[in-house]
């Protein structure tokens, strides 16, 4: 209100240097915080929480992520799979992998598996991974903060 | 550009700021539209191939697996645990037996780092529960950092019914 000391009405400039620098900022602010790691997650998972799991640092090699619906069906590639099914999809893993010159063990599975699913269908699944060559399994869990 | 400078010389010109702006909000309109909030998460890594326990030949090293049976209720709930045949009763106290057992020392060749446990759990038994067993074997927060115990954790084969 003081600005106003012209005589009359006049064109006020408003000036738009601190709108578009806040404006900047927020930009820069959402790019930071906007994840573009591939990482398959999905919100029908309820991951069972725990202290120890701290988030995963860099990345891993092969990963092949399986998650296990409380349901007893894996989500695999975003496609719903039964348990006793998994093992084609584990061969043709397998298969991509040899190609590249890899072996099964080199990979990585990560299981997210929900916590009200039985133990069993974890374990079948992994028993499945062991029998194609896979060997090596990240269980995921989510980070528990709060305790 | 030659149609703009139709003024004379040392006049201000004026840019207009408006496309600018609009771009400019469409991307921040884009970004927090596309905002996803992740929870953080990570991984208990397991390494286990087919056939290890059979094949693993016992060496000076190896020390007697830690066994913590998992039994599930009716409902697939948590209805007792017990490590090598003792009952305990809750994850706290089963990482207490954990630490008397391996000690606190998780340096290189150290007791914790060599010992393996193996989980036997029932067929129907949430994960949730598993979960929290291997938190209450691999580690504790202690001041805010983890201090870790045991790392080698492996399953039994599932046994349905």
């Amino acid at each position: 209100m003081a600005r106003k000391s012209g005589d009359g009405p006049s064109n006020t400039d408003i000036d738009m240097t601190p709108m578009i620098d806040m404006t900047f900022q927020l930009i820069t602010f959402f790019m930071f915080v906007m994840n573009f790691s591939e990482a398959e997650q999905d919100d029908r998972i309820q991951l069972p929480l725990s202290q120890l799991a701290k988030p995963v640092e860099g990345a891993m090699e092969s990963p092949i992520t399986l998650q296990l619906t409380n349901r007893g069906s894996v989500i695999y590639a975003g496609e719903m799979v039964a348990v006793s099914d998994i093992g084609t999809y584990l061969e043709r893993e397998k298969t991509v992998m040899l190609d590249a010159g890899k072996e099964p063990s080199a990979a990585t599975v990560i299981v997210r598996a929900d916590g009200r699913s039985k133990t069993g269908e974890v374990q079948e699944i992994i028993r499945k991974c062991q029998e194609k060559g896979f060997e090596r399994f990240a269980l995921r869990a989510q980070y528990d903060e709060g305790r | 550009m030659a149609k703009r400078r139709s003024s004379s010389l040392g006049d201000k010109v004026a840019i207009d700021m408006t496309p600018m702006i609009d771009v400019v909000f469409q991307l921040m309109s884009f970004f927090m539209c596309t905002l996803k909030v992740v929870a953080p998460e990570g991984d208990f890594d397991i390494r286990m191939p087919l056939g290890a326990a059979a094949a693993a030949a016992p060496d000076d090293q190896q020390v007697p697996p830690v066994r913590v049976k998992l039994s599930a209720g009716a409902d697939g709930s948590l209805a007792g645990i017990a490590m090598n045949g003792a009952t305990v009763a809750d994850f706290e106290e089963l990482r207490k037996r954990v630490i008397g057992l391996v000690g606190t020392d998780t340096g290189p060749n150290s007791l914790a780092e060599r010992t393996e446990v193996e989980l036997d759990c029932d067929y129907s038994l949430k994960y949730v529960n598993v979960v929290r067993a291997i938190t209450a074997v691999s580690g504790k927060v202690q001041d805010g950092q983890i201090v870790e115990l045991i790392k080698k954790i492996k399953f039994t084969p599932p046994k349905r019914g």
